[in-house]
């Protein structure tokens, strides 16, 4: 039992990821019917705002220590960061050790600006092209920009830790009658959950309950009508993609402690994220939200070494945890073509 | 007179057995002028160096390279000569190989055996490459060989550490100077058995291809003749990025030790979930929970962290080990490019001046010449410490370093710490062990 709970807990934080991308997929796809590969990259820029926040607060001067030695026996440069020569040793080393919370700030500007360009820059012109275009050219995209990452980072995973604060892992057995150190889980990935639940409750609050959002959804329901009425949908459809370039961001952001970010992880989650697309249903933002988790669970269920060897010995599927997901989408889209929540008439003659 | 009788049979015969000819590779139809494929004519001799220059072993290959590059500066009497000073064969002169001065071409192999023979190919057929040397996976070492065997060169492998590569894929034109699973094993065992105990439950994800699967029986096998028990044994996809799914069945499995038989950034993901599921923190069976990793790189060690704090594994090579070899390339290294090498770049560092002393001794490129000068060479100075290569597997063998996390580094460089020099002896093993089974050196494959 402690353990189907552990798997549950472990879909849940993957699931928020795929969750979070897949909104913002779904977002760019129901407004301008743009299929954008791109989006995953998007996430990974996220991920390195946070390793660029992290780089510039370390930040530092160099001073020669005579008394220690270098690799090749030279006096030691030591590295001083900035920010603790100005606010003393230990608020510099705290304001760097919180270095992913405030790269939040930094990213939403960031997303927004990026997500801003490459719409204005590039995708506008692919609106009225076939979806085969529209893959091929944020494809393209997307391996420019994880191009241009590994050339100024690296190709190695980067540490990107968690506030010292948030490390360790809360004790879910203790708290419901299981032996303790049974049933745990780290809390930056409770933090991560609720960061995506709240990112998550706040965009569909925003396209809810503002008028912006309204209009917003009217656009996406019946393009044309909404123009007729006098309103400029294409300047509120380009910041939606502004939004979902910083919901993806923000995903980013807050992944790095969790994994160690490296170039490829937006390609990584894309190809995930578009079967959740497709499970959820093709435009549907609580399909994608409820496809997102649904898959996360499964995922993670799958790579439990008891379901695995089942699997292996009894149905003669090995490695049911890489193809689980795949399988799943097909049993899905045979049965409910539109996905779990897709609307009629989203990509259809 | 006679009468010519062309039917559409004969045509399509004659058409197909010439099409068959036209579309043999080049490489194994070399020109009956030359002894050898690409038998250098000119002043100059080219090597290829196939590294990953993109992917996720990017930042492995690009220190292959830097490396690979200052031996063949040594080579041609650039810079301070490195190692040439201090390996015991003089053969070398530092006037290039044969009195030739030496060139080199790149290749990428981006982590994908297709890629890098492609790439190998690519560098024998239109550059003349006369030998290959690089890679930073077993997958790719055993395709690439495979595939230089059949061309006529040599290989001098470099990061490689499947048993397999030496084991069952081993070929006459193949040579490896990095160590392998089963010594990462012999050397780990004992020192795991006096930090830990003999009574111990050990739980092991490995990776799934083939370096995975051979250092987990060599590692379980290790581990298990010191007394420890093998509770189980996951295969993780390469392409797996978050082990979260994987690390938490660890928990409840009653194990107290976590084996991580991964690489790359496979490993730094690993351990990191590791790390955040608080299996260090855990006490099981009354002991505290341990994670090792048997095969340790100085960039992984980097892209970990602090978490890799403690934690065991095992090294061919650390430029902080006290020797004239390690002195002399540390220094070059470090002063032309600013930081010390890994342990991937020494390799292909030494099997660069390795193939070219064998050159020079053997007074030929022919590949079956240089295999010949190899075999069963016994040679210092180049870091190792005494190395012998072993005619019956083309392995060499040598001292195997024990190393772990540093607790207290004292710069970026600082993240392992020496544990143990393991002697050459305890990680010897014979050229019949049921490991490295099943496989035929054969014939050294000269080309032309």
């Amino acid at each position: 039992m402690d353990a189907l709970i552990l798997q549950v807990l472990n879909g849940l934080d993957k699931g928020s990821a795929y969750a979070l991308i897949a909104l913002g997929l779904t977002l760019i796809f129901g407004t301008l019917g743009v299929v954008n590969f791109a989006h995953g990259a998007l996430f990974m820029i996220g991920a390195f705002c946070a390793v660029t926040v992290q780089r510039l607060l370390s930040l530092s001067f160099v001073t020669v220590d005579e008394t220690q030695k270098d690799f090749l026996g030279k006096p030691l440069k030591v590295e001083t960061p900035y920010v603790e020569a100005w606010f003393g040793p230990e608020v510099g080393a705290a304001i760097i050790d919180w270095s992913v919370p405030l790269a939040i700030i930094f990213a939403i500007p960031i997303m927004l600006a990026v997500g801003f360009i490459m719409e204005r820059g590039l995708i506008k012109h692919f609106y009225k092209r076939e979806h085969a275009d529209q893959i091929l050219v944020t494809f393209g995209l997307a391996i420019v920009l994880q191009e241009l990452v590994k050339h100024y980072y690296g190709a190695n995973p980067i540490p990107t830790p968690a506030p010292d604060a948030f490390k360790g892992s809360f004790d879910f057995g203790a708290l419901i009658g299981f032996d303790p150190n049974t049933i745990i889980y780290p809390y930056w990935r409770l933090v991560y959950f609720a960061f995506s639940a709240v990112i998550i409750a706040g965009v569909f609050s925003f396209l809810r309950f503002t008028t912006f959002g309204m209009v917003v959804r009217a656009g996406m329901a019946d393009r044309e009508t909404v123009g007729l009425l006098g309103i400029n949908i294409d300047r509120r459809f380009t910041i939606m993609f502004g939004i979902a370039a910083a919901v993806a961001g923000l995903a980013g952001v807050m992944y790095t402690p969790i994994n160690s970010p490296n170039y490829h992880m937006g390609m990584d989650f894309l190809v995930l994220s578009f079967v959740v697309v497709v499970v959820g249903g093709m435009g549907s933002l609580p399909g994608a939200v409820l496809a997102g988790f649904l898959l996360g669970i499964l995922e993670s269920f799958a790579s439990f070494s008891p379901i695995k060897n089942f699997f292996e010995n009894w149905l003669f599927l090995p490695s049911i945890d890489q193809i689980i997901i795949y399988l799943v989408a097909i049993v899905i889209l045979l049965t409910r073509p539109r996905g779990l929540m897709g609307r009629k008439g989203v990509m259809e003659e | 007179m006679s009468k010519l009788d062309v039917t559409r049979r004969s045509v399509l015969k004659t058409g197909s057995v010439a099409g068959a000819g036209l579309a043999l590779p080049t490489i194994f139809t070399a020109s009956s002028a030359a002894a050898y494929t690409n038998e250098p004519t000119g002043g100059t001799v080219t090597l290829g160096f196939n590294v990953p220059q993109t992917g996720p072993y990017a930042d492995e290959g690009n220190d292959e390279l830097l490396a690979q590059q200052l031996a063949v500066d040594h080579l041609n009497g650039v810079g301070d000569g490195g190692c040439l000073n201090t390996f015991t064969s003089k053969a070398l002169k530092g006037n290039g190989i044969l009195g030739k001065q030496v060139e080199f071409v790149t290749g990428d192999t981006q982590t994908k055996s297709d890629a890098a023979r492609a790439s190998a190919k690519s560098m024998i057929e239109k550059d003349g490459a006369i030998m290959i040397n690089g890679g930073s996976s077993s997958g790719v070492a055993i395709a690439v060989q495979g595939l230089c065997q059949d061309a006529g060169v040599i290989f001098m492998a470099g990061l490689t550490h499947s048993n397999d590569t030496t084991g069952k894929d081993k070929k006459a034109n193949g040579f490896r100077h990095f160590f392998n699973g089963y010594m990462s094993g012999a050397a780990l065992a004992p020192v795991l058995e006096k930090e830990y105990g003999s009574d111990r439950r050990a739980y092991h994800l490995t990776a799934d291809y083939t370096w995975g699967w051979t250092q987990q029986e060599s590692i379980a096998a290790a581990t298990e003749a010191i007394g420890w028990e093998t509770v189980n044994n996951v295969l993780t996809p390469l392409a797996s990025t978050d082990f979260s799914s994987y690390i938490t069945p660890v928990l409840n499995s009653g194990a107290d030790v976590l084996v991580l038989n991964h690489y790359g950034g496979n490993m730094v993901n690993s351990l990191t979930n590791a790390i955040q599921f608080g299996l260090l923190d855990k006490l099981v069976n009354g002991k505290d929970f341990k994670i090792v990793v048997p095969l340790y790189s100085e960039l992984m060690a980097a892209g970990a962290g602090e978490n890799i704090k403690g934690v065991f594994g095992s090294m061919n090579w650390n430029w902080q080990l006290q020797n004239a070899g390690t002195a002399a390339f540390v220094k070059s290294f470090g002063e032309k490019y600013g930081k010390p090498p890994s342990n991937s770049a020494q390799t292909c560092y030494a099997q660069t001046l390795l193939y070219a002393d064998a050159c020079e001794r053997a007074g030929t490129f022919n590949p079956c010449g240089v295999g010949e000068a190899l075999e069963d060479f016994e040679f210092d100075g180049l870091g190792n410490g005494p190395t012998w290569y072993r005619g019956a597997d083309h392995q060499c063998f040598k001292d195997v370093l024990v190393v772990k996390g540093a607790e207290n580094p004292t710069n970026a460089y600082d993240t392992l710490e020496i544990v143990e020099i393991t002697p050459r002896a305890q990680v010897e093993y014979d050229p019949e062990h049921p490991m490295f089974a099943g496989g035929n050196l054969g014939k050294c494959n000269p080309g032309a």
